[in-house]
């Protein structure tokens, strides 16, 4: 296939993931910001959803780090972008500029969710129902990712679209587990306290896996357990593990498709052993934040090696 | 004025089953069927951008659910006057880039031709595949009497609108599935396989194998990328843009996952400017560098050739009757309109006496954009108009106000006839391949005669009714 489709491909599922992911961020800042205040008092839930999303450097220093404020930029700023509306906007762009490589139903899916978007009533609904519009933009994602699961070719077109959908996944759920980095204030004392222990389930919640792990773990809400689960958990559908999984499966299936092996496949290999062989309290002791920095470097090192390897940016 | 559907108050033959069935239904179902389409066109993104209104870049065109039908007979007179023409045409633009004959026997003026804008000098001498450049003859006819039919002009660079002729029938056949039964309509659908097969036989020289055929858009923000991206589709074949193409050791290539692919035919929807910066254009980036050099050489086909616009020139245009006559040994089945030129004398006289009844066109203008329709205008346009063909009258043609044929069309106030033309799609390649069908255009302002959707105006579905 040409190498702009498949690069339009990657993109547009990407953003549609990002759209979603975004609205995951600000639920969990939601959920941190309804409860007391922890240790001195220092209101920070919506910095770190902020800094977490990557987009801290966009946002205007002297602008109050309230809810109102911070969610209006994550959604609907048009410089910023990574907002949800740009990531829509982008998307169906994408999508416009190869019809003929994608299917009517999600082409639907795309158009009606910007149209939806792009009118005023979505503001209010935003600035004063925050979960509902959360919700409306998961939805939109599963709409999405329903068309295309059950409309589109299982050719290599399929396949860009899935490692979009997974490398951009992968880096969402780390910097989910990162926001809990910035919140959680450092001192020992309040590791596995009332509010440390709530302030891990919305995480999972945020990852909607409060359920699945239910299933898995029972009721024992330790940061281990679900750190454990949205990172090397291979049956949750979040987990990096899953992801990694997917993104090798997917690179693999080109590889038979073309006959043809790049770098990038030695390198999703290597990320996929990292996850199956490292222990959760190796992760801890060397430091999460640590190890959640190098896997999204090694996250976007292999989105850029794809690039490469089926020549994104011409040849 | 000619009325498509009626005759001395009665229903002509070939609407006789349409209007029995509008009767028998009535306007509710009738109403109920137009917002049904207008749905399903919505639905399929079915859009044409409208230039320089800075509205919405995806504006939908307005479809017009009653048909205009021709009868087999009118239609063997079309289908033979309109491969007479893209036959001429072709001839002509071979000769015009290699002897010149028809230019030495004094029939066209040298200066028309070699002045001419739209002239290439860069592919003179050059033998294009089976010596054709317009491989898609668009020709707009327009119709005054039962027997009268009239070429207004013909569209030698890669016309567009065919996409709705087949959308629209395909809509009519979800909305009217009883009248498809019962009628023998010719079937159109069989339209990009005849496309594909006419640019596989364009396949250049050097191509050794089955040919890769692309087609070449300017992007997603062109007023056409629907239609571009639906032939890509329905021919299956890729649609790229200038990006992806480049040009090594004398061939063309696409970028693709897998590395380079050679491409052998070029369908373009860009502009001969714009298509290969080194050769025309050089601030161009849609087309292809070094493009035309393969071109040359026989690494590569395109269609329509580089300088098949000479051929479509409103003032050569002129010139189309005389063409059939020295090329073909025929007499034109399909008239011209009769036109002045405003770069002869006397003509020129003749048209600014005579500015309230005529349409003046520019010559090199298209999409029914600064033209002057007379009698719809005012004094005071006219006065303005006529210091502009006096600053430059060679620039201008003028032509009598045709009373153009009109069809019932669905308006506001119910249903009530509009002024109408008609483009069919005529093929030339290894054979000459005409569809029975076309792109019925039709002018939604009352009295209007301006057809082109830029314009206000709607489409149609045509119907070819089979012996």
């Amino acid at each position: 296939m040409l190498s702009r489709t498949a690069d339009n491909l990657f993109w547009l599922s990407r953003y549609v993931e990002r759209a979603e992911n975004m609205a995951r961020l600000m639920e969990m800042g939601y959920r941190m910001a309804l409860m007391p205040a922890v240790g001195n008092g220092n209101r920070s839930e919506w910095e770190s959803v902020l800094s977490a999303s990557g987009c801290h450097a966009g946002y205007d220093p002297d602008a109050p780090l309230r809810q109102e404020e911070v969610a209006n930029f994550l959604i609907f700023n048009r410089d910023n972008p990574s907002s949800i509306i740009n990531c829509f906007e982008y998307a169906r762009a994408n999508a416009r500029a190869m019809r003929t490589a994608i299917t009517a139903e999600m082409w639907e899916a795309l158009n009606n969710a910007l149209m939806e978007l792009r009118r005023p009533s979505m503001h209010n609904l935003a600035k004063n129902e925050l979960p509902e519009f959360i919700d409306w933009v998961k939805k939109q994602g599963s709409l999405f990712r329903g068309a295309t699961d059950s409309t589109i070719l299982r050719n290599d077109g399929y396949d860009f679209i899935r490692l979009g959908t997974f490398i951009e996944r992968a880096d969402n759920t780390a910097r989910l587990l990162d926001v809990k980095y910035y919140v959680l204030l450092p001192e020992t004392s309040m590791v596995g306290d009332g509010v440390d222990n709530y302030q891990w389930t919305t995480v999972l919640r945020a990852a909607s896996s409060l359920r699945a792990f239910h299933w898995v773990y029972r009721d024992d809400y330790s940061p281990h357990r679900i750190a454990h689960f949205l990172i090397l958990n291979p049956f949750s559908p979040r987990s990096l593990a899953h992801c990694a999984e997917q993104i090798t499966q997917h690179l693999e299936r080109l590889a038979r498709h073309y006959g043809q092996r790049h770098d990038v496949h030695g390198q999703a290999v290597e990320m996929y052993s990292l996850l199956t062989q490292s222990a959760m309290d190796e992760i801890f002791s060397n430091g999460l934040h640590e190890f959640l920095n190098d896997f999204q470097a090694r996250n976007g090192a292999l989105s850029n090696a794809i690039a490469e390897a089926y020549y994104f940016g011409g040849q | 004025m000619f009325n498509e559907m009626t005759m001395d108050d009665q229903v002509r033959e070939p609407y006789r089953a349409l209007v029995d069935w509008m009767e028998a239904n009535g306007p509710e179902v009738l109403e109920q069927k137009r917002l049904e389409a207008e749905t399903l066109f919505r639905k399929i993104g079915i859009t044409f951008a409208v230039y320089g209104e800075g509205g919405d870049p995806e504006r939908l065109i307005p479809f017009d659910l009653i048909p205009r039908i021709f009868t087999a007979s009118e239609w063997r007179k079309l289908d033979r006057g309109v491969k007479q023409r893209a036959r001429a045409l072709n001839t002509f633009l071979y000769d015009v880039y290699h002897n010149a004959e028809i230019i030495k026997a004094g029939i066209i003026p040298a200066d028309l031709v070699f002045k001419n804008d739209a002239f290439e000098p860069a592919v003179i001498g050059i033998d294009p595949p089976r010596k054709v450049y317009s491989h898609i003859v668009g020709v707009d006819i327009v119709r005054t009497g039962p027997e009268d039919f009239y070429v207004l002009e013909d569209n030698c660079r890669t016309p567009s609108g065919v996409s709705y002729m087949l959308e629209n029938r395909e809509i009519m056949m979800r909305m009217f599935p009883e009248l498809f039964k019962n009628l023998r309509i010719e079937p159109v659908e069989s339209y990009p396989d005849m496309l594909l097969k006419t640019l596989k036989s364009i396949a250049p020289p050097k191509c050794d194998r089955e040919p890769n055929i692309v087609v070449l858009t300017p992007g997603a923000m062109n007023s056409a990328y629907y239609e571009h991206s639906f032939l890509a589709d329905q021919m299956g074949v890729e649609l790229v843009e200038g990006q992806d193409l480049f040009v090594s050791d004398d061939r063309v290539y696409m970028r693709t996952t897998r590395g380079p692919a050679r491409v052998d035919v070029i369908y373009r929807r860009i502009d001969d400017a714009y298509i290969d910066p080194l050769c025309f254009r050089p601030d161009s980036v849609l087309g292809v560098p070094g493009l035309m050099n393969v071109y040359r050489s026989g690494g590569v086909a395109i269609c329509s050739a580089p300088g098949a616009g000479v051929a479509d020139d409103k003032a050569v245009y002129t010139y189309v009757p005389d063409m059939i006559r020295f090329y073909l040994g025929q007499e034109p089945i399909l008239n011209n309109v009769p036109t002045w030129k405003c770069g002869k004398p006397d003509d020129m006289k003749y048209v600014l006496e005579h500015l309230g009844e005529l349409v003046v066109k520019e010559v090199h203008g298209s999409g029914g954009y600064g033209m002057l329709v007379g009698p719809a205008s005012t004094k005071a346009e006219q006065a303005a108009y006529a210091e502009r063909i006096k600053a430059d009258p060679g620039d201008f043609i003028a032509q009598p106000t045709l009373a153009l044929s009109a069809c019932p069309t669905f308006v506001e106030s119910g249903i009530a006839p509009r002024h109408v033309d008609f483009r069919p799609f005529c093929l030339v390649g290894d054979d000459i391949r005409l569809t029975p069908g076309g792109l019925t255009r039709v002018a939604l302002r009352e009295g209007s005669l301006v057809v082109n959707s830029s314009q206000g105006g709607g489409v149609k579905d045509t119907w070819i009714m089979s012996d």
